[in-house]
């Protein structure tokens, strides 16, 4: 035990690249990702496994959605579930694991921040939840066929809503979950509500219009319409638009998408719990 | 900047669990401390005594309830990410995925840390150099208390925070920390070390504080802790005296059965009194011990009689108060 080179004088001028604190993290978690090979298989036979068996079901939504495609709904629903299952819940678990672990409490003795410690855990909940959605869509694709999505980039920017969303979401239910049993309970409102309001279960075409409107308003319906209108260029009110038109249809749920992100991530920042109650 | 501020200063620190409508317990009330830069500082204190509460302020992990903390010149909790490049923290348990081997761990956190160290030296460091391949979940109990002390070392702290550091070492591991705490001290790091064991802190630190209930009842150097704690003298007599036998002016006398035990200030005077009355009567003194106050008195001293907890528990004076069936031979005053 000898201590060696003397620490380099004070202050360093270097400064490092924001990015390169953060990747530390990233390899690490994407290293205990691999060793989970349960998770893995899980996230892999879980969408092909679903895309099979859900079909005949969905062709009871066709009468519905005239005019609308049904391989593509079955796509944006089975995203949604993904996302919601794969992220929310799976996260939420995952923060109180880590948590009951010390491992959160640990790495803020470190330089990285509460913001990146939250998204780096967060980050192989956000991967499995993107990997099966690939693998829905090349499972729908190649097993039932599937036309290209009416704007792509709706179907990206509803990700990249959803995903950020449902983790802030994970956090704000992992502090009032004491334990990862407990976790199971404490994120079926969020489950049951998105489920039921966000037009997975119940298409909004066949809700009164009030109801609808109301249901919209809940936190995960905007970046889920999203997906809904980049695949189908339709939010359910009315007849498919176009590429132009849904830009249009969208913008709301572009806002609404973008509010509700920033006032869960504001929430989950102040009510997260760093250490298991004493 | 802020170079000639202290390592560590802390004033009228307080922190509170739970709720403030009562139920709550007051864990650090009302601290004092300062840590010279280049000092290694021991707290000192029983099992919840609020070491670990007052680490956690210190280190900026918690926001206090009252009073005012600053390491190196800044507020750990407000300007946590101005403070983690220069300091290192070693908390009480672990917390490191069990997944990861011992060299993933260390990897991962040089990766974070702006100015870190070789992973290899920071195992060698520790003795963990064979040990890089295993994973964390297999490591005993010693060798994860190391992985934590390599990962505070990693970012060449200036500041470096040590929760009972040594706890669950085997004795060779236990001087090998020692030893490397020393060179760490030597090469000028600050050190802030808590610990249950008073020879750790009587070998390696500049200065010490003894926490009791939450507040720091007495600190400064192992000499000046003991100044003003008795010597002890102890013996045994041939058979329990009828009647007071015995004047020692100055020192109190406590007797059991035949067991008689002397506190003194003044221990060489008192003890020439003892023998010089011991050869005028003739009589032996079995099992004679006399020691100069240790620090272990003074923390056991320290640990009965400071003041009570909260004052939700009335019986707490009653139950640390010192039960000693005391006689005292001889009026002494």
């Amino acid at each position: 035990m000898t201590l060696t080179a003397p620490r380099p004088a004070r202050p360093l001028p270097t400064r490092r690249p924001a990015l390169r604190r953060p990747a530390g993290l990233v390899r690490t978690e994407l290293l205990l990702l691999g060793r989970n090979r349960t998770a893995l298989a899980m996230a892999v036979l879980m969408p092909i496994a679903m895309v099979s068996g859900l079909h005949s079901l969905l062709s009871a939504e066709r009468a519905q959605l005239p005019g609308v495609d049904l391989h593509a709904a079955l796509v944006v629903n089975l995203t949604a579930v993904a996302l919601l299952f794969g992220v929310y819940t799976n996260l939420t678990a995952a923060y109180v694991a880590r948590r009951g672990e010390l491992v959160l409490k640990r790495l803020r003795t470190g330089e990285l921040t509460d913001g990146e410690i939250l998204a780096g855990t967060a980050l192989p909940s956000a991967l499995l939840a993107l990997l099966q959605t690939a693998l829905i869509t090349a499972a729908t694709a190649v097993l039932l066929g599937l036309a290209a999505p009416v704007n792509a980039v709706l179907v990206l920017l509803g990700l990249l809503l959803a995903m950020p969303l449902l983790a802030a979401l994970a956090a704000l239910s992992s502090s009032h979950t004491r334990t990862v049993e407990a976790a199971g309970l404490t994120t079926l409102p969020v489950v049951l509500v998105t489920l039921v309001g966000s037009g997975l279960v119940v298409p909004y075409s066949v809700m009164p219009a009030q109801l609808a409107d109301l249901c919209r308003l809940l936190p995960a319906s905007s970046a889920l319409q999203l997906l809904r209108i980049g695949w189908l260029g339709g939010d359910g009110s009315g007849a498919p638009t176009g590429f132009a038109g849904s830009w249009l249809l969208a913008l709301p749920y572009l806002g609404g998408a973008a509010a509700w992100l920033a006032v869960a991530a504001w929430a989950a920042r102040r009510r997260f719990r760093w250490e298991p109650r004493r | 900047m802020n170079s000639d501020s202290p390592a560590v200063q802390a004033q009228g620190l307080r922190r509170r669990y739970g709720s403030t409508r009562g139920g709550g317990f007051t864990a650090v009330r009302g601290l004092d401390l300062t840590v010279a830069r280049g000092e290694l500082f021991a707290l000192l204190g029983t099992n919840g005594a609020g070491k670990t509460s007052t680490m956690e302020l210190i280190e900026g992990l918690a926001r206090p309830t009252a009073g005012t903390v600053q390491v190196l010149g800044h507020d750990p909790h407000r300007e946590r990410a101005a403070l983690r490049p220069r300091i290192g923290i070693m908390l009480q348990e672990g917390g490191f995925p069990g997944d990861l081997t011992v060299a993933e761990t260390v990897t991962g956190w040089a990766r974070s840390t702006s100015t870190p160290r070789p992973v290899g030296e920071a195992l060698d460091l520790v003795g963990l150099a064979d040990r890089a391949g295993v994973r964390v979940k297999q490591l005993s109990g010693g060798e994860k208390r190391r992985l934590d002390l390599a990962v505070a070392l990693i970012g060449r702290p200036e500041v470096l925070f040590l929760d009972e550091p040594s706890t669950g070492l085997d004795p060779q591991a236990r001087a090998a920390v020692w030893q490397l705490v020393r060179d760490l001290r030597a090469q000028g790091t600050t050190i802030l070390l808590t610990t249950h064991y008073l020879e750790e802190a009587e070998e390696l630190a500049d200065r010490l504080a003894i926490m009791h209930h939450g507040q720091v009842v007495t600190s400064g150097t192992v000499p000046q802790v003991i100044a003003d704690r008795p010597a002890r003298i102890s013996f045994e007599l041939p058979e329990q005296p009828a009647e007071p036998l015995l004047s020692l002016p100055g020192a109190e006398v406590g007797f059991q059965d035949r067991k008689v035990t002397v506190r003194t200030r003044e221990l060489q005077r008192t003890l020439t009194e003892l023998l010089g009355w011991a050869a005028e009567r003739g009589v032996t003194l079995h099992g004679l011990d006399a020691r100069s106050a240790t620090l272990e008195e003074a923390f056991l001293a320290i640990a009965a009689e400071a003041a009570p907890p909260e004052p939700t528990e009335p019986d707490a004076q009653a139950r640390t108060a010192p039960r000693r069936r005391r006689t005292l031979i001889g009026a002494s005053r």
